[in-house]
């Protein structure tokens, strides 16, 4: 029999790109930060000095002073462990209670899919502030409980995306090709089934860490959060806001740090799903 | 008018590097049909668009002489194409069955384009579309006219298509690939209905990879491949006389000629189908339907979309349970089986798809879509990745393609990546369900003759499912004609296909596009 002719490999698109190496470059940083954040900034992010409040940027305090005189940067960098804490935890704590609850739906006859989804339907349909609230009323305040409200609030949608993936799977092509070589049907699930199912998942879950940061951010500002004094860059954030109009640099700095680090996680997580997928580009 | 109505020469286009036309050049008379004939990539559609000023943005269009209509096209602007399209040259998109608005009637659609181009009262326009869509044949067109595609058969959504690229009376219709999703008797319908166009003095610019279809209808043939032109000629001449080897390529490989006898006879019952019937909701899809399969034949079934074929192959490949009638493998039937048994019995009747792309788990490499049926079939660890080389091989591939996606593999290349897998586990039946009807027809014939290959080295069994006449005639044993659910005819592959005794399967016979033939018929 001939053999034919295989052309080479297409090009896997190893060409350098600027977006993928800054948003990596800054959440490195990030996690140093969440993780020693003494070796980037002397000093500790309560250390306050009345005489420097609101002072604007300059060689000793390079983001400037906030109203009670304590250096934004050493705040920002202490700020990123409890910001990351609650975006990374309340969107991974989301992502497993809806995934699961998602499955159960799709997989588990009509009777757990109408339970699941009407349940769903009732968590969806109130306001998620005011669920959150309710949750933390319940639980009192804590950073650790408002993460617990947020994944609480978030968790539907994931459910109802993971449910909708895993009904179109099931009857694509490959699941029914796996099904007819013999594969046993909890293989062909955890094969086939769940790995694709959450692929779109993980693209909106980026982008949802970002919206948890800015969630726990509001929550904090309601007082539902880590307690004022703690450096959170959600908090720093509202407080900033009062002094806007004459100290831009202690709202736009923590904010910034916000922005930049969604923006970073949501290049680096497209990235990582083309490259999961096989594509480049 | 005189003069050619389209005059290109030296026509060359280009997306970034990639040169899709080169050194096109060709002219279409009034009246004229001109086919454009090549594999898919090959520049046919892209030199199409051109005529129409759509060849999109990133391409780079050049061309010595661009004349239509007596007009120098080469610097039109967007406003002076609007012109064109529509009024002087209608477009019949490819891909009839989703190329209209699945929102709105097609009757409006077909209004749109006397809106833009002629000024009519809407009662006049009203008048207008009727008329074009019983003209296009249409029946009942006042009433079509107000139904949305979904309403529409494939063969009433392409009539619409061709009635609204009609609608101003355009001197040229081009129509890419206007019959290429339809079933046979549509398509014979539709190739009438385009004959009947050209008949009332409309040129026609006919694009497909279908020589058969050309053959029917057109003056004279360009057979295009990489982007330029490597015979062009009166159709006749071309197609009974092909001057380029990649013409004769083209029409070797159009599967025409009968299988020949198996080189050992058929040995026991592999697969069998007893009185099989299923229903969905208030539809019978399949009704009554026996049929037994011996190991190294090739049993081939026959029938237009929505007979049954793909629902039969499900109900013995043990995906659907039957309403009624039993299938059995080796002479197992699937029904009474456990889970577990059932697992067994697959590895002896595997598939092979259509669409060989949707049928891998798209984050998997071949050497994982491999190993995974592989695995299934018992091999150890350690064997399978010699086993899959072996495998690769077998199919006319080499180890180079293991570690690639089948996204990065061409179509050919997938399908037989598709046929390695359902070899792994050692089947007694292969259940090919349309295998080569996406396939460049040359890239066909080299499945088809691995296909055959395989079954003489293995012995295993065919069910060969196909809408396609002459590639059921060149792989198949025997045949089963469907329609309806139901077998309408069923017999020795020659005897079906040369002396049908069914009306139907006479319809379908008549209604393939044949080539003309250098000898006499025999």
């Amino acid at each position: 029999m001939t053999v034919l002719a295989v052309a080479a490999p297409a090009r896997t698109g190893r060409r350098f790109r600027p977006g993928v190496w800054g948003a990596a470059l800054f959440l490195a940083l990030i996690a140093l930060a969440a993780v020693a954040p003494g070796l980037l900034v002397h000093g500790g992010p309560g250390d306050a000095n009345a005489l420097d409040a609101l002072t604007g940027p300059s060689a000793a305090h390079p983001f400037g002073t906030d109203a009670n005189g304590r250096d934004v940067l050493t705040r920002v960098v202490y700020g990123a462990r409890p910001s990351l804490l609650a975006g990374l935890g309340a969107t991974g704590l989301g992502v497993a209670a809806g995934s699961l609850l998602g499955l159960l739906a799709a997989l588990g006859g009509r009777v757990a899919d109408e339970v699941v989804m009407r349940f769903m339907d009732v968590v969806l349909s109130l306001p998620t502030l005011l669920l959150a609230l309710l949750v933390l009323t319940i639980t009192g305040p804590g950073t650790l409980n408002s993460i617990y409200a947020i994944a609480l609030y978030t968790a539907p949608s994931y459910a109802r995306l993971v449910r909708v993936q895993a009904m179109v799977i099931r009857r694509s092509g490959f699941v029914e090709a796996a099904t007819s070589l013999g594969l046993t049907r909890a293989r062909v699930i955890s094969r086939h089934l769940l790995p694709n199912a959450f692929a779109p998942l993980f693209v909106l879950a980026t982008m949802e860490v970002g919206l948890a940061i800015v969630a726990a951010s509001s929550l904090s500002f309601l007082g539902l959060g880590p307690r004022p004094p703690a450096p959170e860059w959600g908090a720093m954030l509202s407080a900033g806001r009062d002094y806007f109009s004459v100290a831009w640099w202690t709202a736009v700095f923590p904010g910034l740090a916000i922005t930049l680090t969604v923006l970073s996680v949501t290049v680096a997580g497209r990235r990582l799903q083309l490259r999961s997928e096989g594509r480049s580009a | 008018m005189s003069g050619p109505l389209v005059e290109v020469a030296g026509l060359e286009v280009a997306f970034g590097d990639v040169r899709a036309v080169r050194d096109v050049s060709f002219t279409i008379g009034p009246g004229e049909c001109v086919a454009l004939v090549g594999e898919s990539g090959s520049g046919k559609s892209v030199t199409a668009r051109t005529l129409l000023g759509l060849t999109g943005d990133g391409a780079d269009v050049r061309a010595a002489t661009l004349r239509i209509d007596g007009a120098d096209a080469t610097g039109f602007t967007e406003r002076r194409w609007r012109a064109v399209r529509g009024t002087k040259i209608g477009y019949v998109l490819q891909d009839a069955l989703v190329s209209l608005d699945p929102l709105r009637p097609v009757g409006h659609e077909i209004a749109e384009a006397l809106t833009l181009h002629r000024s009519l009262t809407r009662a006049e326009r009203t008048a207008r579309v009727v008329e074009l869509l019983r003209a296009a044949g249409v029946p009942e067109p006042e009433r079509r006219a107000r139904q949305r595609p979904h309403e529409l058969s494939g063969g009433l959504r392409q009539r619409a298509l061709i009635a609204s690229a009609l609608a101003c009376d355009p001197a040229l219709l081009i129509a890419d690939e206007p019959t290429t999703a339809l079933d046979v008797t549509v398509q014979a319908q539709i190739l009438r209905l385009l004959a009947e166009r050209r008949a009332a003095g409309t040129a026609l610019l006919l694009i497909s990879h279908d020589l058969a279809v050309v053959a029917e209808l057109a003056d004279r043939v360009l057979v295009m491949k990489d982007g330029r032109v490597v015979e062009e000629g009166p159709v006749r001449d071309v197609l009974t006389a092909p001057a380029h080897a990649y013409t004769r390529t083209l029409l070797d490989a159009v599967p025409s000629t009968p299988k020949p006898a198996p080189a050992r006879p058929p040995g026991e019952v592999v697969l069998a189908a007893r009185g099989l019937v299923k229903d969905f909701k208030d539809r019978r899809a399949v009704d009554d339907v026996s049929f037994e399969l011996r190991a190294g034949e090739t049993l081939g079934i026959v029938g237009e979309s929505g007979s049954g074929k793909t629902t039969t192959a499900r109900l013995v490949l043990g995906l659907l349970d039957p309403d009624a009638g039993e299938a059995a493998v080796d002479g197992r039937p699937w029904h009474g089986l456990t889970a577990k048994e059932r697992r067994e019995l697959r590895r002896h009747v595997q598939v092979v798809y259509q669409d060989p792309l949707g049928s891998f788990d798209p984050r998997f490499t071949v050497r994982r879509v491999l190993d995974e049926a592989l695995e299934v079939g018992g091999a150890p660890r350690r064997a399978r990745r010699d086993r899959a080389v072996e495998l690769l091989e077998r199919v006319g591939l080499d180890a180079s393609v293991l570690d690639r996606r089948p996204l990065r593999l061409s179509g050919g290349q997938r399908q037989r990546v598709a046929i390695a897998r359902a070899l792994a586990p050692g089947p007694r039946v292969l259940v090919c369900d349309e295998p080569v009807s996406a396939l460049d027809v040359s890239v066909q014939a080299q499945v088809l003759d691995l296909l055959a290959g395989l079954q003489d080295d293995l012995g295993v069994a065919y069910l060969f499912i196909s809408h396609h006449l002459g590639v059921i005639r060149r792989v198949s044993d025997r045949v089963l004609v469907l329609k309806d659910g139901r077998v309408v005819e069923a017999g020795d592959a020659r005897r079906v296909l040369t002396e049908p005794r069914a009306d139907y399967t006479r319809e379908l016979l008549a209604a393939v596009p044949t080539l003309p033939s250098a000898e006499p018929a025999h």
